[in-house]
């Protein structure tokens, strides 16, 4: 077992990591290396340094210190109970990767968990000791991502928020019964406790570095979390009103939803189906209409059907505009911005473009086809110079007529 | 304004280089301020060939021709400034004339360039995103090779001769953006030697001044890396088969780039093989949900002979049913068939069977009445010699036969199971318990039937002495606690109000 090889490991580790949606590297402090003392530079947009063909993009060396793990979580392929193979790498590996890696321009940064080896305070503290050694022994400036373990001990991940630049704690389940179901040895009191406390480091230092330039910085990146969709039964609905809870309640910058991927050697207590990718998609797309798009949560929820569950072949914002028919038709000319924000088919930079032109301009259906995607699909809903939807609107066919047309979106659907 | 002037016939303006901005504004600056209208100037930007045409016509901008034109100064606002420094990096050779129409119209209309449905606005925003995905793309697919700096040396990740290596790259990109980017790579890595070479230029670090040297060929560049090899390794283990999405692979990462990033080269592979790596993985256990619920005791018994569905149903040895009648009050679930079990095709009936019997009737409990059967169903084992030994069944094993266990307990309803050993507990709870510490106490499952857990006899028979006395007697405990709970349970069973706790 020890002297398998450093890119056998890699491999089983990296494969082990892979369930993780988050790879993002943005929203840090802005560093460099032009002191030419130190590696790296972090800007406010991350970087895509390679796509996979599942369509992900490949930011951060994203692994696992160790797929050991004394929890027996059902969804998880490296529960105690898995037949999958072991692996471990020691702190130093790790690093040296890392450094070899970006070196070469492949990646912005480091994306570390692990399964719980001895205790979870063992386990943290290599995970502390990776980023400790890249910061300090060989200055390292790119992107460090450090998934907490909740049972660990505070001290801990104290240190953890002030190397990283993102700290996450996954809430794993967006019900506390399917998390007693599915990850007995977890408990949700805890984890919800321990985002609370980052939340809180993350104020404090926001608000130290107000008043003294050099005082620490903690997690410059925030913190995120990530809830898996169809392992337990929760509706659409109970999911964004659990996303909105947290987002208020922790501070997070996000919310990942990762769609239960069948997984090799799969406990039998799961679905052995997954639920289709376009539903994570979908709460994708209802996360961004709450986050930019002034959709309060229960907004959202009024775009589910009767048994929770948003629908998959419109989006949500489209599925809300239907329900909602008498808000529409909207005038590009005179509404604000609030109300051009809810038309389906305008996006964020679509409404700044219209609020800008119409500055200078009254707006027709030819200046509305420069600024927008496809304007067939926003006739219905808005009214220019030279348009007016007459009967669109009450036409019981709308949905019919503005839903893409049906195709097999999977192989395996 | 100056544009009362005569305007020239035909004008070209030709500037340094095509991505010199400040030579184009110089010029335009200048064109503005003599009153020459975008229709009547030629662009030429030294890179487009066709320079000379017009050359006889070209009226470079001199002191003469200025005078008296110069007083009203040329205005440009800050938007549009900061998006024509990007446009002009763009490969389209119209851009300047665009740059140049925006200007003019821009001495009139200062505020142009916030009218984002105008069309000239539009198309230099267009090029402008344009040019701003290159250089994100260059950013994101530069990938450096390391020189070592000396011959020979170690190609381990981390060594020191990482740090004092040379870092090569190939890179194409699609507009003008190589100087643009330099100071990004720069900030990034400015502790390590490295280039950048490109068809139009190439680019030098020494770790203190950057150098700009001619243009370069791919062989320039060093054809090989060891780490290559392990970023390749990543990159296919990172992939989920699960969820192929090509398309949303292509859209980020065009094919043209392909030929310059090493993990590309795993691409096909990995998307013809995700296919069938997923449906062999759901093949191989979606029959176990899909079957039809046996509705009899018989039809498990030849359910099980049949099942295939997990690595000990497939080694060749017979199924062993439970044992008892539908009705049953106790259930009593061991681990997996032995050999004696698998032999006479009944559960508990080797050495264990009869260590439990001796127990079940000190502790007044009637195995004939109770229902008797196992975790799986059929008997795992190594060979050696003649000897068949016993092996666990693994966990994934145990929640697959869980599906026969659970039909069990729907037919047979029973009011108390007894789970020897921490396979039965793992049947029955979906994970594995600390029997140690769980033993004692008296569970309950999900559909409300009272759980005792205990030890396997198995476990009993590998002890002696001192020890097999004290776990003995526990054992014997845990029974009576059986058959304690079994009482009262009948005295309770007449008011279903005073039954669980």
């Amino acid at each position: 077992m020890l002297d398998r090889s450093i890119s056998d490991r890699l491999n089983i580790l990296a494969d082990a990591a892979k369930y993780d949606a988050s790879c993002a590297s943005s929203g840090t402090s802005k560093r460099n290396s032009r002191d030419g003392r130190g590696l790296g530079s972090t800007e406010g947009m991350g970087i895509c340094h390679a796509y996979a063909p599942d369509g992900r993009c490949i930011s951060l060396l994203k692994l696992l210190l160790t797929n050991h793990c004394i929890f027996d979580c059902h969804y998880c392929v490296n529960r105690k109970s898995s037949n999958v193979v072991r692996a471990k790498f020691t702190p130093r590996e790790v690093v040296d990767l890392t450094l070899a890696f970006y070196r070469r321009n492949y990646i912005e940064g480091l994306f570390l968990s692990s399964g719980i080896i001895r205790s979870s305070d063992h386990t943290m503290e290599q995970l502390v000791e990776v980023a400790r050694s890249l910061r300090e022994d060989h200055q390292f400036r790119g992107y460090i991502h450090l998934k907490t373990i909740p049972e660990a001990d505070p001290e801990l991940q104290r240190q953890a928020g002030l190397w990283a630049d993102r700290v996450s704690i996954n809430v794993e389940l967006p019900t506390s019964a399917g998390l007693e179901r599915l990850a007995p040895d977890k408990k949700a009191p805890q984890i919800e406790g321990s985002m609370g406390s980052i939340r809180s480091a993350i104020e404090e230092a926001g608000d130290a570095r107000k008043r003294f330039r050099n005082a620490p910085r903690f997690a410059p990146a925030g913190q995120s979390t990530q809830m898996i969709v169809g392992a337990d039964g929760a509706s659409d609905a109970q999911i964004v009103g659990k996303a909105s809870t947290l987002y208020t309640s922790y501070a997070l910058r996000r919310v990942y939803y990762s769609a239960f991927s069948p997984i090799p050697d799969a406990s039998a207590v799961l679905p052995l189906k997954r639920p289709p990718l376009i539903r994570e998609h979908r709460l994708y797309q209802s996360d961004w209409l709450m986050r930019f798009y002034g959709f309060a949560p229960h907004e959202v929820q009024q775009a589910t059907d009767e048994s929770g569950m948003l629908p998959l072949d419109i989006d949500p914002k489209l599925a809300w505009a239907l329900r909602f028919r008498e808000r529409f038709p909207v005038d590009l000319n005179r509404a604000p911005r609030e109300m051009l924000l809810r038309v389906p088919g305008l996006g964020t930079k679509a409404v700044g473009a219209i609020l800008a032109a119409r500055r200078h301009r009254t707006l027709r259906l030819e200046d509305l086809a420069r600024l927008t995607r496809s304007i067939a699909k926003l006739r219905p809903f808005v009214v220019t110079a030279d348009w007016r939807p007459t009967q669109l609107l009450e036409r019981a066919d709308l949905r019919a007529r503005l839903a893409p047309p049906a195709q097999q979106m999977e192989l395996f659907a | 304004m100056s544009r009362a002037a005569p305007t020239p016939a035909f004008v070209t303006a030709t500037i340094a280089a095509p991505d010199d901005f400040e030579s184009w504004r110089d010029a335009a600056r200048d064109l503005v301020r003599r009153g020459v209208p975008p229709g009547v100037v030629s662009w030429q930007d030294g890179e487009s060939g066709g320079a000379d045409l017009f050359g006889a016509l070209s009226a470079p901008a001199s002191a003469e021709t200025v005078s008296g034109a110069n007083e009203t100064p040329v205005r440009a606002s800050k938007a549009f400034v900061e998006q024509a420094r990007l446009a002009i990096l763009h490969r389209d050779p119209a851009r300047l004339d665009l740059l140049y129409s925006l200007l003019w119209r821009l001495q009139d209309k200062p505020r142009l360039c916030e009218d984002p449905a105008d069309p000239e606005v539009l198309a230099l925003a267009a090029l402008v995103k344009q040019v701003r995905r290159d250089i994100h793309k260059m950013r994101a697919f530069v990938r450096f090779r390391a020189v070592p700096s000396e011959p020979g040396s170690s190609d381990q990740p981390g060594s020191s001769e990482e740090a004092d290596a040379h870092y090569v790259a190939w890179f194409e990109p699609e507009h003008r953006i190589e100087r643009h980017n330099a100071r990004f790579f720069v900030d990034r890595f400015a502790s390590q030697r490295w280039s950048i070479l490109t068809p139009r230029l190439s680019l030098h670090w020494d770790g203190e001044v950057l150098g700009e040297g001619p243009a370069a060929r791919r062989e320039d560049a060093p054809g090989e890396d060891a780490t290559e090899d392990l970023w390749r390794g990543y990159y296919r283990s990172i992939f989920n088969p699960a969820r192929l999405k090509v398309g949303a692979m292509v859209k980020e990462m065009p094919r043209r780039y392909w030929k310059n990033l090493p993990e590309a080269r795993e691409i096909a592979d990995l998307v013809a093989g995700a296919q069938r790596r997923e449906a062999a993985m759901i093949a191989s256990g979606a029959d176990a949900f899909a079957a039809p619920v046996p509705q009899g005791l018989e039809e498990i018994a030849a359910g099980i002979g049949a099942c295939t569905r997990c690595p000990i149903g497939c080694n060749g040895t017979r199924a062993v049913p439970g044992e008892g009648a539908a009705g049953a009050r106790l259930m009593i679930l061991g681990e997996q068939p032995g050999d004696n079990e698998e032999i006479a095709a009944r559960p508990f009936v080797g050495p264990a069977g009869q260590l439990l019997d001796r127990h079940l009737r000190e502790a007044g409990i009637d195995r004939e009445r109770a229902y008797v059967t196992n975790a799986t169903k059929h008997f795992k084992f190594t060979r050696q010699g003649k000897r068949r030994l016993h092996q666990n069944p693994t966990a994934h094993e145990i929640d697959t036969c869980r599906w026969w266990l659970d039909a069990e307990r729907a037919l047979v309803r029973p009011r108390l199971i007894l789970a020897l050993g921490a396979s039965a507990g793992r049947a029955l709870l979906g994970r594995t318990p600390a029997l140690a510490r769980e033993r004692d106490a008296l569970h309950r499952t999900g559909d409300g039937t009272a759980l005792k857990l205990s030890v396997h006899p198995s476990y009993l028979l590998r002890l002696d002495g001192e020890a097999r006395a004290r776990e003995e007697a526990r054992f014997a405990a845990d029974l009576r606690a059986v058959a304690e709970a079994l009482q009262a349970e009948m005295v309770s069973g007449i008011d279903p109000s005073t039954g669980s706790d």
